[in-house]
């Protein structure tokens, strides 16, 4: 391997839980390395820890355990060899398109005329002659990111970051960008000499990406990598570059699976070890109707299985989204995925040819079998006398096992859950869950006791 | 497109034309008119032998009213300070933060011309033999107008910057002093400019309060527009009145064109969206400096040194980066705490003890509590009636967009308009009449807090969305079921807005020639307090209102605002 840049060394992040509840582990022993001339991207789904990841390489967030190596020394503040590009583009609104490229020149001292010499150049290189003097709220999307990869150039950093740079961008416009990037660099004039890539769009990291470091949540963790023996650019088309956008989507649909042996036909995982606690089985955060439209759609295409990637592409859908989506409907027994293949159970067919009533009672069965969270939920307002219990005191047990915002989330997509299964309902104005009719009471009491 | 691409426009020469005549004119003409009245308060002052006198001449006005506008507005820089430093440090230091922030909640409820009463006399003592100490106290009382709302702006704006600017100035190596000139200031621009205009507004009634105040049995008078008109109040002099309310009124105009409105214009460019706005505002004068080569030519000459400033300060700023782990010690934290605690109990002491029962026995302060609840009522009665006048016509404004574009800036001027100006043609009214001024003095009050309950209104009903409107229409909601389901919710958070405390310190007192009404209040107590010097009822009668200012906003104002911001925001 060419020489390390920047390398991540046993990188471990934990963030407090509220009310000294212990801690959430957001990485646990990381290493990553860049190397000069190579791009990497960081692959991993929401909640792995890559954007975390990359934010403790940038030095703009400290790891708690473990050290960032730049070149030979070890990074205290923020990294002054890295450009970084934000998914939000993250420009200063009152200040123009080349005062916000000029923007890292001036914080290193460098005077008035080199300065705008140099952001003109870096403005050319990225196509935006002509707008130099425009607001950023007079641009595109597409426009803006434009800007934030000329200021991330300008300073020529050793390492170009780029944190889901075109996820905010529509298909058509990221598509674009992506490749005159891509073109850039393999232009040989690049203005920096390593690029790390942070994404959950596994098609745009084998695109871009000469290695592919996947991600693993709860806790973050590096799954493995796969290197993308391609001649660079990428071409989309060739078989290889396929059967490798096909491994990864299995991977990333298999949580538990070991990546070594993604490699070879592997049967169905095992599944992970329950949980002690029902509120530790996080629900994916996803609504009812997207589930059910999900399975109308394979049920509708006549074809008991799909393709994962092919879905991904047919319904435009971010992966990430998609993923989530796949989690839910496989938590809930409505399909399976194996192989990078998504196939629908029985209930699941039922669940979407069924009528509304019909189908909150095959949803409401479903849930109480298998969403711990809402089965919990629903159990303990059956047994109070009054039926009636504050939501506070549900959020409580998850701010156990949840960063805040993550143990809301969970109380909102258990209401959303519970709500459709008829199972409670919610009073959001005085926070007050209520259980549901004797009728609906006898089958959780029933269903959460076997 | 051509027209918009930049380059060709910056760099061309532009000959000085008409506009740079005028802009470099009025330049002249502003420093002209500082220097000339600027200059006379440091004239003698030694009462009581020495005191300046009001001249109830016409063609004095002008003069008077540059005067009162010059307070008004080394007032406003020094809110602008205090405000950044204030601010800067409650956003940045957690420590410093427990402390200034509960400071600047109570800070805000004192009454403004209660910290007249009890500065005054320091303030006079300071500058020995001079009009500055007058000065000094006048433009601190409206300089206490204007600050907390100004700093609580800033400090909210610090708090709720976007984590990803924050990022990106940080992984760029921006330097904390390039961090605030860069960000911080500019995030906080647009409230800040709101907030300071609003108040603004509200800091003409306390400047007329506070240049003729009564204090230790002696008339201080500082010349102004306010002591233009007590000194008319004293000679019956009605024509005189007039010219004072008409001065007034220009003062405000002018100042609203040529100060206000080219910085509310100026400022829509710091908005945090990243999409144009609808309708930005507009301002003549901006336009017309923007037009003008001189601003430009003048920040050319300036660059350099401001380049040379600005990288020293930002060198001097950058901190050493410190390795990770300095989490806080829950010890420390506690003790901090007790210490806070003790200094709080502490100072509450020394004020019951050294300030208050020196003079006072403990049943006044009974008696002062009810003199509050009596000022608590008339507070009440004025919201309650004020709502109901004042609602519908606000609504039916509002829900007009002609309407609004008109109105709305003739509500904004008669809310700025000091109420007091008002006050001796009401008080001659009341005489008249026979009118109680236990009565009387709600109307008082209302004359200035009225305008803001129209105001509030109007907002709230223009940003009714049209498709809810059409939507009553199409349903069939009609009358009281349109306001209660939509009208109501809508406006809720806009007509959550208190302050008429002040008000009631100035209308519970009111003379004409040698009359003096006196309502039974709070008002009135501490009025009364000052004028004779007596310091112990002074100190009680601020506490006191402060404490029913903060307890009112506590139990009853927090909660309106939780829910008009959870339950009934559009």
């Amino acid at each position: 391997m060419s020489e390390a840049l920047i390398t991540a060394e046993h990188v471990s992040k934990r963030f407090p839980l509220p009310e000294g509840k212990g801690e959430f582990t957001a990485l646990e022993d990381v290493e990553v390395t860049v190397a000069r001339g190579e791009v990497v991207a960081l692959l991993g789904r929401s909640g792995s820890g890559k954007s975390t990841l990359l934010r403790i390489m940038a030095g703009l967030i400290p790891a708690s355990d473990g050290s960032v190596r730049n070149g030979d020394a070890v990074l205290l503040g923020p990294n002054p060899d890295v450009g970084m590009v934000f998914q939000s583009f993250a420009l200063l609104p009152w200040l123009t398109v080349i005062e916000n490229v000029e923007l890292g020149l001036e914080a290193r001292g460098i005077g008035r005329t080199e300065r705008m010499k140099r952001a003109l150049r870096a403005i050319d290189l990225v196509g935006l002659d002509g707008f130099e003097t425009a607001y950023p709220r007079e641009l595109s999307g597409g426009m803006k990111q434009r800007v934030g990869f000329s200021r991330a150039l300008v300073v020529e950093p050793k390492v170009l970051f780029l944190d889901e740079p075109f996820s905010a961008l529509d298909v058509l416009t990221a598509e674009n960008l992506r490749g005159e990037i891509d073109d850039l660099w393999n232009a040989k004039t690049f203005p920096a000499q390593a690029i790390l890539l942070v994404t959950h769009n596994i098609e745009e990291a084998v695109f871009l990406a000469d290695r592919v470091i996947v991600l693993g949540a709860n806790p973050g963790r590096v799954r493995g990598e796969v290197a993308v023996d391609l001649p660079r650019p990428h071409n989309r088309t060739s078989p290889r570059f396929k059967e490798l956008v096909d491994r990864l989507y299995e991977v990333m649909t298999n949580p538990s699976l070991d990546m070594a042996r993604a490699w070879e036909p592997a049967d169905a995982p095992a599944p992970a070890a329950a949980p002690r606690s029902p509120y530790a089985r996080p629900l994916p955060h996803v609504r009812v109707g997207t589930i059910s439209g999900l399975l109308e759609l394979i049920v509708e295409s006549g074809d008991d299985a799909q393709e994962v990637a092919r879905l991904a592409d047919r319904l435009a859908l971010p992966v990430d989204d998609l993923l989530a989506i796949l989690d839910a409907a496989v938590l809930l027994g409505f399909a399976v995925v194996s192989e990078g293949d998504v196939r629908t159970t029985e209930a699941g067919r039922d669940f979407a040819n069924a009528t509304i009533q019909h189908s909150k009672d095959i949803f409401r069965h479903q849930v109480l079998a298998s969403a711990p969270i809402v089965a919990t939920i629903a159990k303990t307002l059956t047994e109070k006398e009054n039926r009636a219990m504050r939501g506070d005191f549900f959020l409580d047990l998850l701010d156990e096992y949840y960063p805040a915002e993550e143990a809301r989330r969970q109380f909102q997509t258990a209401v959303e859950w519970g709500r459709y299964a008829e199972l409670f309902e919610y009073d959001a104005e005085d926070d007050r869950l209520f259980g549901s009719d004797t009728l609906v009471a006898a089958q959780v009491a029933a269903q959460t006791t076997t | 497109m051509q027209a918009f691409l930049p380059g060709s426009g910056s760099l061309r020469r532009v000959r000085y034309g008409l506009t740079d005549v005028a802009v470099i004119l009025g330049a002249l003409v502003l420093l002209a008119v500082i220097a000339r009245f600027g200059s006379e308060s440091f004239v003698a002052f030694t009462p009581p032998r020495n005191v300046p006198t009001i001249s109830l001449d016409p063609h004095m006005l002008p003069g008077y009213a540059v005067r009162s506008t010059l307070r008004m507005f080394i007032a406003l820089v020094a809110s602008f300070a205090f405000t950044f430093v204030y601010g800067y440090a409650a956003a940045h230091n957690r420590y410093a933060e427990r402390v200034l922030i509960p400071a600047l909640d109570i800070l805000q409820s004192v009454p403004v011309l209660g910290f007249l009463s009890i500065t005054i006399t320091g303030f006079i003592a300071l500058f020995p033999g001079s009009l500055l100490g007058l000065e000094a106290a006048a433009i601190f009382a409206i300089f206490t107008s204007q600050v907390w709302n100004m700093t609580f702006s800033f400090y909210q704006s610090l708090r709720t910057l976007p984590q990803d600017l924050v990022e990106a100035t940080a992984a760029y190596g921006l330097s904390p002093w390039e961090r605030f000139v860069r960000l911080e200031v500019p995030a906080g621009t647009i409230g800040l400019v709101w907030n300071a205009m609003m108040s603004f507004g509200g800091g003409w009634f306390f400047l007329a309060a506070s240049e003729a105040i009564s204090v230790l049995n002696s008339n201080f008078t500082l010349p102004g527009i306010g002591s233009y008109v007590a000194v008319a109040v004293k000679a019956q002099n009605m024509p005189a009145l007039g010219w004072a309310v008409l001065t007034m009124a220009v003062t405000i105009l002018l100042v609203d064109q040529l100060f206000w409105r080219p910085l509310v214009a100026w400022s829509d460019k710091f908005r945090l969206e990243q999409s144009a706005s609808a309708e930005p505002p507009q301002s003549w004068l901006y336009d017309l400096l923007r037009r003008s080569r001189v601003p430009h030519a003048f920040g050319r000459v300036t660059q350099p040194v401001g380049d040379v400033l600005s990288r020293g300060l930002a060198v001097l700023s950058r901190v050493r980066p410190r390795p990770a782990g300095r989490a806080s010690s829950p010890l420390v934290d506690r003790a901090y705490d007790a210490v806070i605690l003790l200094a709080v109990l502490g100072l509450i002491y020394y004020i019951v003890e050294q300030r208050i029962l020196t003079g006072v026995g403990v049943g006044e302060i009974g008696h002062v509590a009810l003199l509050g609840l009596v000022t608590l009522t008339r507070v009440v009665v004025l919201l309650i009636v004020a709502t109901l006048v004042w609602t519908p016509i606000g609504v039916t404004i509002g829900l007009s967009p002609t309407l609004t574009r008109r109105a709305q800036p003739i509500a904004l001027f008669l809310a700025s308009f000091p109420a007091n100006f008002i006050f001796p043609f009401a008080t001659l009214a009341f005489i008249r009449l026979h009118l109680s001024i236990n009565f009387g003095s709600i109307l008082l009050m209302a004359l200035g807090a009225q305008w803001y309950i129209l105001f509030n209104t109007i907002a709230g009903a223009s940003s009714v969305p049209t498709d809810l409107r059409e939507m009553t229409d199409d349903i069939g909601l009609g009358g009281w079921q349109r306001w209660r389901r939509l009208i109501i919710p809508a406006i809720f958070s806009s007509w959550v807005t208190g302050g008429t405390w002040n008000a009631s310190i100035v209308s519970e007192v009111v003379s004409w020639g040698s009359t003096t009404l006196v309502a039974t209040g709070l008002g009135s107590y501490i009025t009364e307090a000052t004028t004779k010097g007596d310091w112990p009822r002074i100190w009680l009668g601020v506490s006191v209102m402060s404490l029913y200012v903060v307890g009112i906003n506590r139990l009853f104002w927090r909660r309106l605002y939780r829910l008009a911001e959870t339950r009934y925001h559009l």
